[in-house]
């Protein structure tokens, strides 16, 4: 599969001609077939999902339907156990606030060192509950250190709740290793996939998790909806998350019963344009075909890094030679918000900062770094342009 | 605007060395500022005497080559300066970098007014502008007695 012609699929580099994007771990840019299918909704076939019998809601309500049923083919769910959220922090804050409720003092919560803080904030939240939490360690390479794990688990451990792949070094987490150790013990385990799919393949019947979060702005898709795949048995054992229309079955002034199975987690109306142009961004990566993708990211990261690493004055964050579609770095001597300022004179898009993982950046010991992710749409001229802007950058700064 | 514009050898210099860095001695205002987004923190400790002049300010913290010789640039300016003035300052400084005013000389040696200057060109740099303001914004927190902790992301 020859990717070189997939940039062309993309908008926005026709509107931006010499845009280099480097940020699609913070968020993708989307395919014409995507807007397409937004445009195409609000103009031609628009109305509210779930609420009315008439035929513009019957056919949106089948449409919103259909992502479900693709987006549980393309991770492998089972049927009834994809719930649609607004993005991954939503997911995960719906499973750590529904589990929380099921906590009681002294129970204990493990994370790991490596989460985006959106897998840890809504934990942190049940220390009012008085809920401890323990983290699995990384090693300076920025690998979580699974062999530990063992030690962590006492017979108060709850649930586990791990990253699949680093939004700062691009590590993947040895999941297999977790969910047998969690399942020896029956310890449910909860994973933040934000950043492995569509770009690693994810079998969520091979992982056989509880819960598994994914985002759909990251994967392609529109903004502002979110996935979580949750087991029935926690859709059945949790109360509700939010309250309101679509997840109730019956309403009098005493009483309310819920509504069962996914509805119950989808209260008031979805943002069922973008569920529904959601299925053409999974369309788009399926038709591309995830090994490609992966086989596409890993040679461009190859380069880059064989690249990049030849500046004697380059630090990586965690070790790169696992490489993926995103890792950082660091040019010593000169601040990562002062690098993306340079950059971004070149029109080159990389996120600096914490990227929302400050355990991890405190235990590498650095303030901040500069993130490069890879899309479909990247090509080895991309990574020349930026090694000629670290130059530039170099020079400014009176680097040798 | 040229990159070598906004990273002069003077903002270079003053964010490599940064002067008054540390706690000074006998310090009788402080107050701590953060950008929670770009993850810069800064500390400005300064003493004012009885007829409420500087006697003394520095800073500490880590960030990014403006935030570090914009606050080493304040401690350099306002050191010797009245209350007053300094809060005279802390506005001048606002409006040259938001609305790109220049500022009067007044009251400011030669010297004094490259160095405040040489910070304007950061007003061109939208999403740099938070970063040359946190420490002045800091430096009016420590004259206010602002217990808490100032946020430069909300702020500008
Ligand atoms: C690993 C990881 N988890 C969670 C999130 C949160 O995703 P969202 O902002 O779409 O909720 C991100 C986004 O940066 C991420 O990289």
């Amino acid at each position: 599969m020859n990717l070189k012609d997939i940039k062309s699929q993309f908008p926005i580099f026709k509107s931006n001609k010499n845009l280099i994007y480097f940020d699609t771990a913070n968020s993708a840019q989307k395919p014409i077939q995507v807007i397409d299918a937004l445009e195409d909704f609000y103009k031609n076939h628009y109305a509210n999902i779930g609420r009315a019998v008439y035929g513009l809601a019957a056919r949106a309500t089948a449409d919103f339907e259909s992502t479900r049923e693709t987006i549980k083919e393309f991770v492998n769910g089972t049927e009834g156990e994809i719930i649609f959220t607004k993005n991954s922090t939503e997911s995960l804050n719906l499973v750590a606030h529904c589990f929380g409720k099921l906590l009681k003092e002294g129970d204990e919560i493990i994370l790991t060192e490596a989460e985006h803080h959106s897998n840890y904030v809504p934990w942190h939240f049940l220390r009012k509950k008085k809920v401890n939490i323990k983290f699995i360690p990384i090693n300076e390479d920025g690998e979580v250190e699974v062999n530990k794990l063992t030690s962590l688990i006492t017979n108060k451990t709850k649930i586990i709740s791990v990253i699949h792949i680093s939004n700062v070094t691009g590590l993947t987490t040895d999941l297999k290793k977790i969910i047998s150790i969690a399942k020896a013990k029956k310890i449910p385990v909860c994973i933040d996939g934000t950043q492995a799919v569509a770009h690693s393949h994810v079998d969520l019947k091979d992982l056989d998790c509880d819960f598994y979060a994914f985002s759909s702005h990251k994967i392609y898709g529109p903004t502002g909806v979110g996935i979580l795949y949750m087991k029935n048995k926690w859709i059945e054992q949790f109360e509700p998350f939010n309250g309101g229309g679509g997840m109730i079955q019956n309403v009098d002034t005493k009483n309310i019963t819920y509504a069962s199975g996914v509805s119950k987690f989808e209260a008031g109306s979805l943002a069922s344009a973008e569920v529904i142009a959601l299925k053409q961004a999974v369309k788009f990566v399926k038709d591309i075909k995830v090994k490609n993708i992966i086989s596409h990211e890993q040679s461009l990261a190859s380069y880059a890094l064989e690249k990049i690493s030849k500046f004697n004055d380059v630090e990586f964050v965690g070790r790169p030679s696992n490489k993926g579609s995103v890792f950082s770095f660091n040019i010593k001597g000169v601040h990562a918000h002062d690098a993306s300022t340079v950059f971004d004179e070149d029109n080159i898009a990389v996120r600096a900062g914490h990227h929302c993982c400050q355990i991890l950046h405190k235990k590498m010991k650095i303030g901040s770094s500069l993130r490069m992710s890879f899309g479909v749409y990247n090509n080895k001229q991309d990574i020349d342009a930026i090694c000629e802007s670290i130059k530039k950058c170099k020079k400014i700064f009176k680097l040798k | 605007m040229d990159l070598t514009e906004l990273y002069q050898d003077l903002i270079l210099d003053h964010g490599k060395k940064p002067r008054n860095f540390g706690k000074c001695n006998k310090f009788n205002h402080d107050a701590e500022g953060h950008n929670p987004l770009c993850g810069d923190n800064i500390h400005v400790y300064l003493s004012l005497d009885t007829d409420k002049k500087v006697k003394d300010i520095s800073f500490e913290g880590s960030g990014c080559a403006i935030s570090v010789a914009s606050s080493s640039i304040m401690t350099e300016i306002v050191k010797g300066k009245t209350e007053k003035q300094a809060r005279e300052l802390l506005n001048a400084f606002f409006k040259m970098i938001k609305e790109g005013q220049e500022i009067k000389k007044a009251g400011l040696s030669e010297d004094e007014h490259i160095k405040f200057s040489s910070l304007a060109g950061v007003g061109r740099f939208p999403m740099r502008v938070k970063c040359a303001t946190l420490s002045w914004h800091t430096l009016k927190a420590a004259l206010d007695d602002e217990k808490k902790p100032i946020n430069s992301e909300i702020i500008d």
